[in-house]
């Protein structure tokens, strides 16, 4: 009976055979490691993120006068409204989390280079999209944080000679923040962004699918058969799908299906991030004000600024390189150069070892001195902007920089350690 | 570069650490608990008489107060509201917003999530720091929140609060040494008890700031011992699927 009805859809549309193409017959290399858990638990979130979205949408109003009083409604009035708001804004501040540390790991195992500069890019596609997704949701709770952090982001966009004054204004569709903000705010937030994300995620697996993933020793799983003999290789008891394969012109070494031995584990991943992620939404929810700010539980006021405005802690890295630079528009240029820069990692590694495990000393130092500095900038970018401060953030700003150049730099001719056969 | 870098970021923290010290007013710890029942109820009764004149709390409602507070409608209604509220109704008073702008200076602000924007702590010690300041419209100033709009609409219980001063020796020298606030005596309540009281009212805002926190704390318990049990199954189905690959 089931297998007639099975029989019945795959005449009409490869259902299984596309599960099988993508996940019961998809090689995985059988050695992935705490990091690779960031890639399905950044799925877990963005799910997370558009049920949630989606039962706060039924009881939001995305009005001047009643967004903030319908947040508040949300929070005490709406049966489990206080978890739904709750998930929806811790996860905002996961999604950064597992984003990150995804990228991390790009980064150390040299996931982008070639063949998986198109993978990279749309990864990076994935990220400016949520960063945009995250800032005009920030907006919708109507407070004074939200008011002053969209002021303040919004006016980058000022800097630009020539058209920034106009840019603003069409981007606030008034010449302050107002309703109208709030109104196109709310319509990005809920369906054009989250559509191109799920599109791009969707592109970014396909890319991915089409050259293999990659795996802590950098090395390929699929290799071209040219008759020799691989000892102990896990890969001999599966099935993997012809596609891989290639009729038997490719070998498949050390890798193993995805499902059921990824899925398995990424459940274990799942799990533990839930109780991480739980721990925050039932018992600390404002994640000790860098969560949910302080001032976000007073309405927004365009006449009382608050004291001191600092963008989400996700934001700061980046801010803090806007405000090292003491010209407005340099600090712009610099800002978005290091989100661009990241983009082309493809083409500024020259090495053709790809992890950190084989690579010189020279480039683990590098990229130790990209993470202090990553992290030192986000730190500061929440600090208020006091003389000696700025001084720090344009010293972290230039070891942000420098990792870029250096890498550029010694990568062509580095001295690597010879690579595995076969996965360790 | 890495060990400058790392002096670097040993300067920061620092730097952060002093920074966070010379700006804040030493504020008390609010001895609040939010499972005691008698103390919502009555922090609640203090808002209605002391704040409910000019403040409101615009988005939480007489129902949920009651519910929550373990409070009969018919019994909080006629002890708690205005006769003319329902049950379902904003905690909201019929002050004119205008007017109260002009006579304090500013819009009195809403309370309903105070205690989330300032903390109980802000609360509690600015609640005690009132004091007696002849130069001010009404009469007193505060150490908190100094120039405040506010009077002390608590003075009938704490008295008229008096910055005291006290000629102590120092280094052989006698000086004029602030003590702190002290009350005349002419209040309903003694020291200890007028602390008691504030507490009460701040321990009351503490829950209107965020009424689900009744709650979030059991459910999350709950949520925390199925994720232990589950990330336990997960490991060992993981670990017997694995034996094929190992």
């Amino acid at each position: 009976m089931f297998k007639n009805f099975m029989n019945w859809i795959e005449y009409r549309m490869p259902f299984m055979e596309k599960m099988n193409l993508h996940v019961m017959q998809y090689p995985a290399p059988k050695n992935f490691n705490f990091w690779y858990f960031f890639g399905s638990l950044a799925m877990l979130v963005l799910v997370n993120q558009i049920v949630t979205g989606i039962w706060l949408t039924m009881n939001f109003e995305p009005s001047a006068e009643r967004a903030f009083a319908s947040v508040e409604y949300i929070m005490r009035d709406v049966d489990y409204g206080w978890l739904l708001r709750y998930m929806h804004s811790t996860g905002a501040s996961a999604f950064f989390v597992v984003v990150y540390l995804h990228m991390f790991r790009g980064m150390m195992y040299g996931s982008y280079q070639k063949p998986r500069e198109l993978l990279w890019i749309f990864g990076m596609l994935i990220f400016l999209v949520l960063m945009a997704e995250a800032f005009m949701g920030y907006l919708l709770p109507w407070g004074q944080m939200s008011f002053w952090g969209a002021q303040v982001i919004i006016s980058i966009f000022g800097v630009i000679p020539g058209i920034g004054d106009d840019l603003t204004l069409w981007i606030r569709g008034d010449y302050v923040i107002s309703g109208a903000t709030l109104n196109r705010f709310f319509a990005l937030h809920v369906i054009a962004l989250p559509l191109v994300l799920v599109i791009l995620v969707f592109l970014h697996i396909i890319a991915l699918h089409e050259v293999g993933s990659n795996n802590p020793d950098g090395i390929d799983v699929k290799v071209p058969n040219e008759g020799q003999k691989f000892e102990n290789n896990v890969s001999e008891k599966f099935t993997f799908h012809e596609y891989f394969t290639k009729g038997g012109k490719k070998i498949i070494v050390d890798a193993i299906p995805f499902h059921p031995y990824y899925t398995v584990k990424d459940i274990v991943g799942v799990v533990g991030f839930l109780i991480i992620f739980c721990a925050v939404i039932f018992f600390a929810p404002e994640g000790g004000g860098y969560l949910l700010e302080a001032p976000n539980f007073e309405p927004a006021n365009p006449m009382k600024t608050p004291a001191h405005i600092a963008p989400v802690w996700y934001f700061t890295p980046f801010y803090a390189i806007l405000r090292a630079i003491p010209d407005q528009l340099w600090g712009a240029v610099a800002m978005f150069a290091a989100i661009i820069l990241l983009a082309l990692l493809p083409w500024l590694d020259r090495c053709k070892v790809r992890s950190v495990r084989y690579r010189s000393t020279l480039h683990k130092l590098n990229l130790v001195n990209f993470v202090i500095s990553f992290v030192a900038l986000g730190v500061l970018g929440v600090l208020p902007a006091t003389p000696t401060y700025t001084l720090y953030a344009q010293i972290a700003s230039i070891a942000y920089f420098a990792f870029f150049g250096l890498l550029w730099w010694y990568s062509k001719n580095e001295k690597t350690k010879p690579l595995p056969v076969r996965l360790s | 570069m890495l060990k400058k870098l790392f002096s670097v970021l040993a300067l920061v923290t620092s730097a952060s650490v002093l920074a966070a010290g010379g700006e804040h007013i030493h504020l008390d710890k609010a001895p609040i608990n939010l499972q005691d029942k008698a103390s919502l109820q009555r922090g609640a009764k203090m808002f209605q008489n002391y704040c409910l004149g000019c403040h409101q709390m615009e988005y939480q409602r007489y129902s949920r107060t009651f519910r929550d507070l373990g409070i009969p409608d018919d019994v909080g209604m006629k002890e708690l509201a205005f006769t003319a509220n329902k049950v379902g109704d904003y905690i909201k008073n019929a002050a004119p917003k205008t007017d109260l702008a002009k006579w304090f200076g500013a819009p009195p602000p809403d309370l309903t999530n105070v205690a989330r924007v300032r903390g109980p702590d802000w609360i509690y010690t600015y609640l005690r720091s009132f004091y007696a300041d002849p130069t001010r419209p009404f009469g007193v100033n505060n150490e908190v929140f100094p120039l405040v709009g506010m009077p002390h609409v608590l003075q009938e219980l704490q008295g008229i609060p008096h910055k005291k001063h006290e000629t102590q020796l120092v280094d052989g020298q006698s000086k004029d040494v602030y003590i702190g606030i002290v009350a005349d005596g002419s209040g309903e309540l003694s020291p200890d008890d007028y602390d008691k009281a504030v507490a009460d009212l701040v321990n009351y805002l503490e829950y209107t700031g965020e009424p689900s926190k009744l709650e979030s704390h059991s459910l999350g318990i709950k949520v925390m011992i199925f994720l232990f049990i589950f990330f336990i199954l997960a490991f060992l189905l993981k670990k017997e699927y694995w034996k094929d690959v190992h």
